[in-house]
C-alpha cells in the first residue's frame, strides 16, 4: 500500500524533471566522428581515388549491396570501372570500412538519405568520392605498396629494402 | 428553450472533454515519462484530436463476417449511450443540469451496472476467444466491484440525507464529505477506476495478454466509441468524486461556482492519468481477492460506523 502510493508520488516527480527527448528535426542529435552512416569513397593526398578495386568489401558485405568492376590504368594501377552502393538494401554493418586495404571505402555520420524514389538511393562512383582524405590523412596505399604505379619506383617506399638482383652472387 | 440550450451544453462539454482527453492524457504521460508526447499537429499538438478524429471516421467500418452483427454494431452504442445518460443527472453547477432527479446517485449506480453489458456483448458478439475472456474478466470485475462502489456511497447518502446530488453538494457548505466519510472515498475511488477499467485495473483490455480484449474486433468509429466512452468515463467518475466528496461547485467567491466544479474535476482526471503513469497492473485473481476480501468488508464497516455515530449524535 505504502509502496503504491510512493510509487505515485515519485511518477508525479518527473513532471519536472527535464525531458529526454531530442526533438529531431529542429534539434539535431549529437553524432559520435565514427558513426557508421552514409558511405562514402575517399582520395589519397594527390586527389587520386584510394579504391584499387580489389573487391574486398564486396565479399564483406553482408548483404551484397556493393557492387563493382576493376579495370587498370596505364602504369598498372587498379581503379573501379564502375562502384555501386545500393543503399536501399546496406544495413551500414561497417564490414566494407573494416574489409577495405587501402582506406578507400569509409562511413560517415550522415544518416539523412531519404527519397521518394527507390531507384534514387542506388549511388554510382559520381555520388559516393568525395574530393577530401576522410579520416586518414596523409595516408597512401601506392607509397607503402610494393610495386612501381606511377607514385613511386620500386624498393623506395618508407620501410623497403632496394629490391634484390638476383642474377648477382654478392651478399 | 432554456432546457434544449443545457442538453446541448452538457452534451457539448462532455464531449469535448472526452474527445480533448485523448490529447491531455498523451501529453500527461509524456510528461510523467520524460517526454513530450504529441506536439506536431497545431500549436502544442492541440489539433491531434482532429487528426485523430478524421483518421479514425475514414477507416474501414469492418464487421467480421464470424460475428453476431446486430449485436456487435450496438454494443459500443449501449456503452455511450449509458454514460451520457448518467451525466443528465450531475449538476455541474446550481440550476446547470438536465436533471434534478431525486435518485440521482441511484441512477448513475444502474446505469454504471448497464455498461457492463456494452462490454460483454461486444465481446460475446465479436466471436473471438480473447474477445470473451476480456468480456468474462470485465463482467466479473465489474460487477465485483458495482457492489461496494454503491455501498462506499451509502455514508454520503446517510451523511447528507438524500439521493439527490444537489443536495449532496449543498450539504456540504460547512466541510467537505471527505474527511467523515475518507474510507468511503478510498473505496469507491478503487472501484471507479475498477468501474472504468482504466489501469492499473485495465484487466479486460491487458493488451500483454489478451490483444485488446473485448474489443480486439473493433475497428474505425466502433472502436473509437469505445475509447471515447473509456475516458467519458474517467471523466463521469471524477466528477462524482468531486460532487460526493469535495464539495462539488462550492468555493471560494473570486471564480464562478462551474469553474470550481471543472477545477477539482480535472484534478481527479489528471489522477487517472497519474496512475496509469505509475501503476502495473495487478493479476485478476489478486483485484477479485481485494474487492472481495478487504474492500466489501470495509465498506460495510464504513456503513455500520457512520451509521452508528449519527444516530448517537442525534
Amino acid at each position: 500500500m505504502f509502496s503504491i502510493l510512493r510509487s505515485l508520488w515519485y511518477t508525479f516527480l518527473h513532471a519536472f524533471h527535464k525531458r529526454e527527448t531530442i526533438l529531431y528535426p529542429e534539434e539535431k542529435p549529437y553524432l559520435p566522428p565514427r558513426y557508421r552512416g552514409r558511405i562514402i569513397l575517399s582520395r589519397d593526398p594527390d586527389g587520386i581515388e584510394r579504391c584499387v578495386a580489389c573487391y574486398l568489401c564486396a565479399a564483406a558485405c553482408p548483404v551484397d549491396c556493393i557492387s563493382l568492376q576493376a579495370i587498370e590504368g596505364e602504369n598498372g594501377r587498379r581503379y573501379p570501372a564502375f562502384f555501386r552502393i545500393n543503399f536501399s538494401r546496406c544495413i551500414f554493418c561497417g564490414y566494407c570500412e573494416e574489409a577495405c586495404p587501402t582506406y578507400a571505402i569509409q562511413l560517415t555520420p550522415d544518416f539523412e538519405m531519404g527519397e521518394y524514389n527507390r531507384q534514387n538511393l542506388v549511388y554510382e562512383k559520381e555520388h559516393l568520392l568525395i574530393s577530401g582524405e576522410g579520416k586518414y590523412h596523409g595516408y597512401d596505399f601506392y607509397k607503402v605498396a610494393g610495386i612501381d604505379a606511377g607514385v613511386k619506383e620500386k624498393g623506395e617506399g618508407a620501410n623497403e629494402q632496394p629490391p634484390v638482383d638476383v642474377k648477382s652472387l654478392m651478399p | 428553450m432554456i432546457f434544449i440550450l443545457i442538453i446541448a451544453g452538457v452534451l457539448f462539454i462532455v464531449l469535448t472533454i472526452a474527445a480533448g482527453l485523448i490529447y491531455i492524457e498523451r501529453r500527461l504521460l509524456g510528461l510523467w515519462q520524460d517526454r513530450y508526447g504529441p506536439n506536431r499537429v497545431g500549436p502544442f499538438g492541440l489539433t491531434q484530436v482532429v487528426a485523430d478524429m478524421i483518421k479514425i471516421f475514414f477507416k474501414e467500418d469492418w464487421v467480421p463476417p464470424f460475428s453476431d452483427r446486430p449485436v456487435f454494431v450496438l454494443a459500443p452504442a449501449i456503452l455511450i449511450s449509458t454514460i451520457l445518460l448518467t451525466f443528465a443527472v450531475v449538476p455541474f453547477a446550481p440550476g446547470f443540469n438536465v436533471l434534478d432527479s431525486n435518485i440521482a446517485v441511484l441512477f448513475f449506480l444502474g446505469n454504471s451496472s448497464l455498461g457492463v453489458y456494452s462490454i460483454v456483448l461486444g465481446g460475446w458478439a465479436s466471436n473471438n476467444k480473447y474477445s470473451l475472456l476480456g468480456a468474462m474478466r470485465a463482467s466479473a470485475q465489474m460487477l465485483t466491484y458495482e457492489v461496494f462502489m454503491g455501498l462506499s456511497l451509502m455514508g454520503v447518502v446517510m451523511l447528507a440525507d438524500s439521493f439527490n446530488l444537489r443536495e449532496i453538494v449543498e450539504a456540504q457548505r460547512h466541510g467537505w464529505f471527505i474527511f467523515p466519510q475518507f474510507i468511503g472515498f478510498v473505496i469507491f475511488l478503487i472501484a471507479g477506476i475498477a468501474e472504468t477499467h482504466r489501469l492499473p485495473f485495465d484487466i479486460p483490455e491487458a493488451e500483454g495478454e489478451l490483444v485488446a480484449g473485448y474489443h480486439s474486433e473493433y475497428s474505425g468509429m466502433k472502436f473509437g466509441m469505445f475509447f471515447v466512452g473509456e475516458y467519458m468515463g474517467v471523466t463521469l467518475i471524477s466528477a462524482l468524486i468531486t460532487l460526493m466528496f469535495f464539495g462539488g461547485w462550492l468555493g471560494p467567491a473570486f471564480l464562478p461556482p462551474i469553474v470550481w466544479f471543472f477545477l477539482k474535476t480535472a484534478v481527479f482526471i489528471c489522477f487517472f492519468i497519474l496512475l496509469r503513469a505509475s501503476l502495473p497492473r495487478p493479476r485478476y485473481d489478486q483485484l477479485m481477492g481485494v474487492g472481495w476480501k478487504i474492500l466489501l468488508p470495509l465498506a460495510l464497516l464504513n456503513i455500520l460506523v457512520t451509521g452508528a455515530l449519527l444516530l448517537y449524535f442525534k
